[in-house]
């Protein structure tokens, strides 16, 4: 396979270094520009040569078996790989026009600006207000109490979790359910305003009733943030995605906008993968 | 083929009785194990309760112009041999200080000999037989008793038995903990820090990592050595100084806090790390504010443990000076002092029979020290415990 022909192809792809600019009103903006990456464990290749843009305010699912690569892939964009020693990584991953694993790149700074939820939801082992309201005040976006208030407020709106814990903001994170505290987790990680946020398979520790609520919130918060999440749920792929990748054995198969994925993939494998032949 | 059931339960008998007779024995060793402390404890509180008692002597004290010069005209002339020299010994000085009283008379409880004191007890004693009616007599008065030993809380060591204390030794111990307390804790704690959250991964680290468990091992005598030849022969440390002592000792609990501080801050889980880089925390950041308050209990745990350890250390103490005749408090960090356990060591080296009872009665207290600290440790421990 082309190592190209993953990238969508309706697209005017700025030149690489370069800023994103808008292009025609049916395609989105560029958010993400990623391009020959490699990525090795030790001498095991986890990663090949991987080519896939992602696009501004869109909902992107990267779905595949266990152990191809997709979360290594998502790991990728915020440069959590680097707290794995043996971890090396080759090739370009540009967020706005920026390449993240150069040298210049301060990996606080690129965190700031691409969030990141957990499998498992982590709260801090602290107040429920003061998880919304550390990262923030750590990065100076607010130093009085009356903005912090407001901030976190706001967060837990937008993460759906305000009503459920405006009385209990002094309680401890962890005091609440499953799918409070992964709630929790996103209001966390959208209250310092990123670009992009990153699931790493958010619900699959959660009920359906607390799966299908951050379902739906993914589907609000796509309006301001782009959004990029490992799945291993093909039907939640199917229903809260607008592009797919299909990822087998550490290479991008398949690459597409949702619906076309699941009604006509264009690869054998896609195919079989989401029929349930194996994976 | 298939056993019956009388077949299996034949068999089974005997596995059973194997299981019952290893269970037996694991009860009995804990039983032994046990049945020794309660033998010591017993005996620590037969031989040593009695030290926190003192005879004293109800006499009256006649301040005569001779008594300016020479204390024993202060005293009955029967009663002297029974009182203790050091009460003898103060009276002159006591009059030059206040010259009004000369002429007057009070009647006082004062501190009798280890004699009287002994023969009290019911111990091996030296009084002869006058000697002890004269006691007899006293005791069916009501002029002779036993009362609370506040000279054995309330002084330093003496040779005269029943004036030897155990504050000096105290104090020295405390200044001794404070000087081990803060070079070990934050070069620990950090050194720990160091190696989990930030070193990398290779050989060097690996060889400090082995070094130190290492460290944990060596004979505490060693860590004396080391400290007799490098900070007082090297750095000039006054000897016998609970600055040298303490150095010496932070030394010893150096590896016990960093082995803790690593555990603790290992079994903080990875997840919490995540969630704090995943806000765009640098390292340091997740350190300070996710993962050592979190580690914290264990740390402090750990460091109260090794103290323990440290305060009931007396070998590398005795290389570095600090087993010393100290009868004054001491007043510095540099002067010279002595420590709980080196106290006791001395007095168990004393031939007198008095000495036996006050042996035991150190031990108690540092017993009671160590083990209120050991339960300070776990009531922290359990207080902290979090689940995540």
């Amino acid at each position: 396979m082309n190592s190209h022909a993953t990238v969508m192809n309706n697209q005017q792809v700025p030149a690489v270094g370069q800023p994103y600019t808008r292009n025609d009103a049916a395609c989105h903006d560029l958010s993400i520009r990623v391009r020959d990456l490699n990525l090795w464990y030790g001498k095991n290749q986890a990663l090949m040569n991987l080519n896939i843009d992602l696009f501004q305010k869109n909902v992107t699912a990267l779905i595949g078996p266990s152990g191809c690569g997709k979360s290594t892939f998502l790991r990728c964009l915020n440069r959590m790989n680097d707290l794995i020693p043996s971890v090396r990584t080759e090739g370009l991953v540009e967020i706005d026009g920026r390449d993240v694993n150069s040298a210049k790149m301060d990996e606080v700074a690129l965190r700031r600006r691409v969030g990141m939820v957990f499998q498992k939801p982590n709260p801090f082992p602290k107040s429920i207000f003061e998880n919304v309201a550390y990262a923030p005040r750590m990065h100076d976006l607010v130093s009085r109490k009356t903005e912090q208030e407001e901030l976190v407020e706001k967060a837990l709106r937008d993460a759906g979790l305000w009503n459920e814990v405006k009385d209990k903001l002094h309680e401890p994170g962890t005091s609440l359910s499953g799918g409070q505290q992964q709630r929790l987790c996103i209001a966390r990680a959208i209250a310092v305003q990123p670009d992009v946020i990153l699931m790493d398979e958010p619900t699959s520790a959660l009920d359906p009733i607390s799966t299908a609520t951050i379902e739906d919130l993914m589907d609000k918060l796509k309006e301001k943030f782009t959004i990029v999440t490992v799945t291993h749920n093909m039907q939640q792929a199917a229903r809260v995605a607008d592009y797919t990748a299909f990822f087998h054995l550490g290479e991008i198969i398949e690459y597409n906008d949702t619906k076309v994925m699941f009604s006509t993939p264009a690869q054998k494998k896609t195919e079989d993968y989401i029929s349930g032949r194996y994976g | 083929m298939s056993n019956t059931f009388d077949e299996i339960s034949q068999q089974l008998k005997r596995r059973h009785r194997k299981s019952a007779r290893l269970k037996w024995i694991t009860m009995g060793s804990l039983g032994l194990a046990g049945l020794f402390l309660v033998l010591f404890f017993a005996d620590m509180l037969t031989k040593g309760l009695p030290a926190f008692q003192q005879a004293y002597i109800q006499t009256e004290i006649s301040y005569t112009e001779e008594a300016a010069t020479d204390g024993r005209r202060a005293f009955d002339e029967e009663l002297l041999p029974l009182i203790s020299r050091t009460v003898v010994r103060v009276i002159p000085m006591e009059l030059r200080n206040n010259p009004d009283m000369i002429g007057t008379s009070k009647t006082q409880w004062v501190l009798a000999t280890s004699g009287v004191d002994q023969y009290l007890k019911g111990h091996r004693h030296r009084l002869s037989e006058e000697e002890q009616a004269a006691i007899d007599a006293r005791v069916e008065a009501g002029q002779v008793d036993l009362r609370f030993n506040s000279t054995f809380f309330g002084s330093g060591d003496s040779k005269i038995a029943e004036n030897a204390g155990i504050l000096s030794a105290v104090v020295g111990t405390v200044m001794t903990m404070i000087v081990t307390l803060a070079i070990s804790f934050p070069i620990g704690v950090m050194t720990a820090v160091y190696l989990e959250e930030f070193a990398p991964d290779n050989r060097f680290t690996q060889i400090i990592e082995i070094n130190i468990n290492n460290l944990a091992a060596i004979p505490s005598i060693l860590f004396g050595l080391l400290g007799l030849a490098i900070f007082i022969n090297f750095f000039g440390v006054p000897r016998s100084s609970p600055l040298a002592g303490g150095m010496t000792l932070a030394l010893m609990t150096l590896p016990v806090i960093i082995i803790s501080t690593r555990t603790a801050l290992r079994s903080v889980p990875e997840s919490i790390r995540h969630a704090g880089f995943g806000v765009g925390c640098s390292r340091w950041q997740v350190v300070r504010d996710h993962v050592l308050p979190l580690a914290m209990p264990g740390i402090m745990t750990g460091s109260i443990i090794g103290l323990a350890q440290a305060m009931g250390e007396t070998a590398p103490l005795i290389i570095v000076g600090m087993v010393a005749f100290i009868p004054d408090v001491g007043a510095s960090f540099t002067n010279a002092a002595t420590v709980m356990p080196a106290q006791i060591f001395t007095w168990s080296g004393e031939p007198e029979q008095a000495f036996v009872e006050k042996t035991a009665g150190g031990i108690l207290v540092l017993l009671t020290i160590l083990i209120s600290l050991n339960a300070f440790a776990v009531v922290l421990r359990k207080k902290f415990e979090r689940r995540w």
